[in-house]
């Protein structure tokens, strides 16, 4: 009984509309199809939200392992309390960071006021772009590689020193690999919602078409114009874009089982 | 040999841990990004909305509009929230319990919403019931708004909060097994007294901390309410999309009022959310650290 | 490389896991840490590797002062009870590794370092599996590889804790056979940790018996096990059997009777006498014997074992006598005397 309820309240809710979405972009006919995806604005936003979501993915995986590191391997006071903070970007609004971002980094902001006189401008470009999806992708990098990191044997760290290997090396040659594919996964996390992020960016981002609009975005404009063959298109490949990025990501953590056993 | 016992042996530094300049280091380094990426957006929320004193906040929360954005904000929670809840225990007893063909394409299913973008979650909804598909014809045929009223938003949330129950209970539930379960039916219970009695109690700080993760997005959920809600003013604003709109009209004192009181949900979700997982680790998940 | 440790001392936030623990071992010989949970036999080996440092106390690795030098500094092999394998790389890379994080000068080429490490697998008999990872491996093989990875830096000593504890009987037995012909075909001085005292004595050319953070004998498996020096040691090596008895005159005398064994030298009173239950001959009768009343009769290999109640609450003493021997035994009373024994005092 619980399974046919589940099963009809899942079809209603995620199926039928997801399978929707996809009746009404074939519906569009491939040549209409090409020529959304490759209108010119269609893959400036593309090309921005991706861009984007990368380089911030990247900033998190660095900061990911460290932050993890931090956490897991050495003890100070207060980190008890900044383990939990690791997850206000989880619980925060994405409204509620965008505006604080922007708010920090305008022109004039908190921070923005000492980056102006140098030249620098963070709000209302690609920039602030990049801030706000590092925000909001913190979390991803560190929760996946701290469980991954309690779990590292300290007799391999003994046995690498045992062998000659100074802090570095094995650091570098012995535990970070074990731990690539569970970085791998967070910022494969980190980067899928960076690419759909919509409401911490439009603050900050100045939606410049061409120089800072963000596909999602332009969805939403489409949408406002009742252009929902161009809205729909633009999804469509968003979702497939994002969908063999999934499929990469499980196909490397399955090899990764595979050869190197269970635990990471 | 000469034995000269006096002398204090060298205290080597352990040889898991690095020095200790490279360990103060590295957590001064994870601190100053933590200021700047977390702390400073949390106290700018605070410090802007009380920048002209209490008096125009408390003012600010008492717009008419902002009333009614944040009635519109528990409303569509307080269903989305519990319906999720029961469908989610039931999905998650349906996959953790039985066996059946399709598991894997279920369970990807329900992580589905995950991975989408909010926006084009909104959009689904609006192609599904937008005026110009049969459905949408048929609504408006029958006077029943869904898009652009408050069951649209309703629906939205559910659709993107709706795994954070399932997910939460699903490696619980698999953990635990079936032998409980088993054993009761086994004593003569029926299906619904076994759930009642003996599945719930051994999933209830699971399914607490699934409700709490559930309620905090969906109080806060922005991209896809915004695409359904048609942004009509004091009718289908949740608070977030009130930001939005204080915002964009330089109301920074109302903006970032309402965004206060979003900042303390998320507070007291992190206070709750850590207080669980310390206290009931064991009983929240099979992969839950800390 | 001969090591020696000079009156170790090891506190750990003020629990005493070694008190005052001197011990010289020569070059190239294979030696046995042996005692029970908590005596210190880890501790020492850790302390000896340089993954801790004494509280107080020297260590020497030949002439010279160890205990200033870091353990990548003391060139020593170690080998884990769980293996501690690098689960990420080959076996090669594994094996390989302590050469291939040499800097500068030290390091061979890499041609070499390949060479070497094949070479290495060959000798744990492990060749053909140089590209496999530590997952797809047996536990014994695990083991095999972590051995080969500590012999390709040519340690000074190889320090091995409890090596076979996670391993089935069978496979430690096989190991445990291969571990000493190693041992032979290369030379090196090896220490090993262990708690199974048949293990010791199989391996080993000295044991090292400790209890408590002290040492409490020092000498070869025969010498241990023929002639302790504690009733420690006693217990621990091998079985044994304890009676309370007196001393008087040279005369040892149990519950009043004379025992007919020699003591002389050994002064007046209470003391405890040790022996061996295959250290028993049978006696015609109760005089000068001790007797008991056999209640039970296990075999155990080519031997009977024997329990007897010999009466007054007192534990039961067990014998071990040649099946053709046991059968033709009295059921309700059996005397016998001890002819190895040794006395100790409380």
């Amino acid at each position: 009984m619980a399974l046919g309820l589940t099963l009809t309240w899942l079809t209603l809710l995620i199926l039928i509309p997801l399978s929707g979405l996809a009746v009404r972009s074939s519906a569009l006919g491939w040549e209409k199809f090409w020529s959304i995806a490759f209108d010119p604005r269609t893959l400036n936003a593309l090309r921005i939200s991706f861009g984007t979501a990368f380089i911030a993915a990247i900033v998190n995986a660095v900061f990911g392992i460290i932050l993890a590191w931090v956490l897991v391997r050495y003890r100070f006071p207060g980190k008890r309390i900044i383990d939990a903070m690791v997850d206000l970007p989880f619980a925060l609004p994405t409204a509620v960071a965008g505006i604080a971002l922007t708010t920090l980094y305008a022109p004039n902001g908190w921070i923005g006021q000492f980056l102006t006189p140098l030249g620098i401008k963070i709000a209302f470009t690609p920039a602030g772009i990049v801030v706000a999806l590092i925000f909001v992708g913190l979390p991803f990098v560190v929760r996946t590689v701290q469980p991954v990191m309690e779990e590292i044997d300290k007799e391999v760290e003994e046995a690498a020193a045992t062998l000659g290997a100074n802090r570095f090396q094995t650091i570098f040659r012995v535990l970070l690999p074990g731990l690539a594919p569970a970085v791998l996964t967070g910022f494969a996390l980190a980067f899928a919602r960076g690419v759909g992020e919509y409401g911490s960016v439009i603050f900050i981002a100045g939606n410049l078409p061409f120089k800072s609009e963000i596909a999602p975005l332009l969805i939403v404009i489409k949408l406002e114009e009742y252009n929902y063959a161009a809205a729909t298109g633009i999804a469509a490949i968003m979702l497939i874009i994002s969908f063999a990025l999934l499929l990469v990501i499980n196909l490397i953590q399955s090899w990764s089982r595979r050869r190197y056993g269970y635990g990471a | 040999m000469a034995l000269d016992t006096t002398v204090q042996p060298v205290k080597l530094r352990s040889v898991t841990t690095e020095h200790r300049i490279a360990r103060f280091s590295l957590i001064a380094l994870s601190l100053v990004f933590l200021l700047l990426i977390l702390l400073l957006p949390l106290a700018a929320v605070f410090v802007e909305a009380f920048r002209k004193g209490p008096g125009p906040f408390i003012q600010a929360l008492g717009d008419l509009e902002t009333f009614s954005a944040i009635r519109l904000t528990l409303i569509v929670a307080g269903v989305s929230v519990p319906l999720n809840l029961a469908f989610g225990v039931a999905a998650a007893w349906a996959i953790a319990k039985f066996e059946f063909k399709g598991k894997a394409f279920l369970t990807t299913l329900i992580d589905l919403p995950f991975s989408v973008s909010p926006v084009i979650s909104g959009l689904v909804f609006v192609l599904l019931f937008g005026a110009n598909t049969w459905l949408g014809q048929w609504l408006s045929a029958h006077d029943i708004k869904i898009l652009f009223a408050v069951p649209g938003l309703i629906l939205a949330t559910m659709f993107v909060t709706f795994p954070f129950v399932a997910r939460e209970l699903i490696p619980l539930m698999q953990e635990q097994g079936t032998a409980d379960e088993e054993a009761a039916l086994s004593l003569g219970a029926s299906g619904w007294q076994t759930f009642w009695h003996v599945t719930l109690p051994n999933i209830k700080w699971g399914l607490l901390y699934g409700v709490l993760l559930c309620n905090a997005r969906a109080m806060g959920e922005f991209g896809a309410v915004s695409v359904v809600s048609g942004h009509i003013r004091g009718q289908t604003n949740t608070m977030p999309l009130q930001v939005e709109i204080l915002y964009n009209e330089y109301n920074f004192t109302g903006a970032f009022a309402v965004a206060t009181l979003l900042a303390l949900l998320a507070l007291v979700t992190l206070v709750l959310k850590t207080l669980l997982e310390m206290r009931y680790s064991a009983e929240i998940s099979a992969s839950r650290r800390h | 490389m001969e090591v020696r440790v000079q009156n170790i001392r090891k506190e750990f936030d003020r629990f005493p896991a070694l008190h005052d623990v001197s011990l010289g071992i020569r070059s190239g010989e294979l030696i046995a840490l042996l005692g029970p949970s908590g005596s210190g036999k880890t501790t020492l080996l850790r302390l000896i590797a340089g993954l801790e440092s004494p509280t107080e106390g020297q260590i020497f690795f030949g002439d010279e002062d160890a205990s200033k030098k870091s353990v990548q500094q003391r060139n020593i092999g170690f080998v884990f009870q769980h293996y501690a394998l690098f689960r990420y790389m080959t076996v090669l890379d594994n094996v390989s590794f302590g050469l291939r994080v040499r800097k500068g000068a030290r390091r061979p080429a890499k041609a070499d370092i390949r060479k070497r490490a094949l070479e290495l697998l060959e000798l744990v008999q492990l060749s053909g599996l140089e590209k496999r990872y530590p997952a797809q491996l047996s536990g014994g093989q695990r083991q095999r590889v972590a051995l080969a990875r500590a012999m390709a830096v040519e340690p000074n000593v190889l320090l091995l804790d409890e090596p076979f504890g996670a391993l089935d009987a069978q496979v430690r037995k096989d190991l445990r056979k291969w571990l000493r012909e190693i041992h032979d075909r290369t030379g090196h001085t090896t220490v090993f940790v262990t708690h199974a005292q048949d293990e010791a004595l199989e391996l080993a050319d000295r044991v090292v018996v400790m209890s408590q953070g002290a040492i409490e004998q020092v000498g070869t498996p025969d010498e241990v096990y023929d002639n302790p020096n504690s009733p420690f040691v006693y217990g621990f090596i091998g079985q044994s059997n304890c009676l309370q008895v007196d001393i008087s005159d040279g005369d040892i005398r149990f519950e009043g009777r004379s025992l007919g064994l020699n003591a002389e030298g050994e002064p007046d009173g209470p003391a405890q006498l040790y022996f061996r239950p295959h250290d028993v001959r049978l006696c015609e009768s109760a005089e000068n014997c001790i007797a008991g009343q056999p209640v039970s009769s296990r075999r155990v290999a080519g031997t009977r074992h024997i329990e007897l109640d010999i009466g007054n609450d007192r534990p039961h003493i067990e014998i071990e006598l040649p099946p053709s021997e046991a059968d033709r035994l009295d059921r309700n009373r059996v005397a016998f005397k001890p002819t190895r024994w040794k006395l100790f005092r409380s």
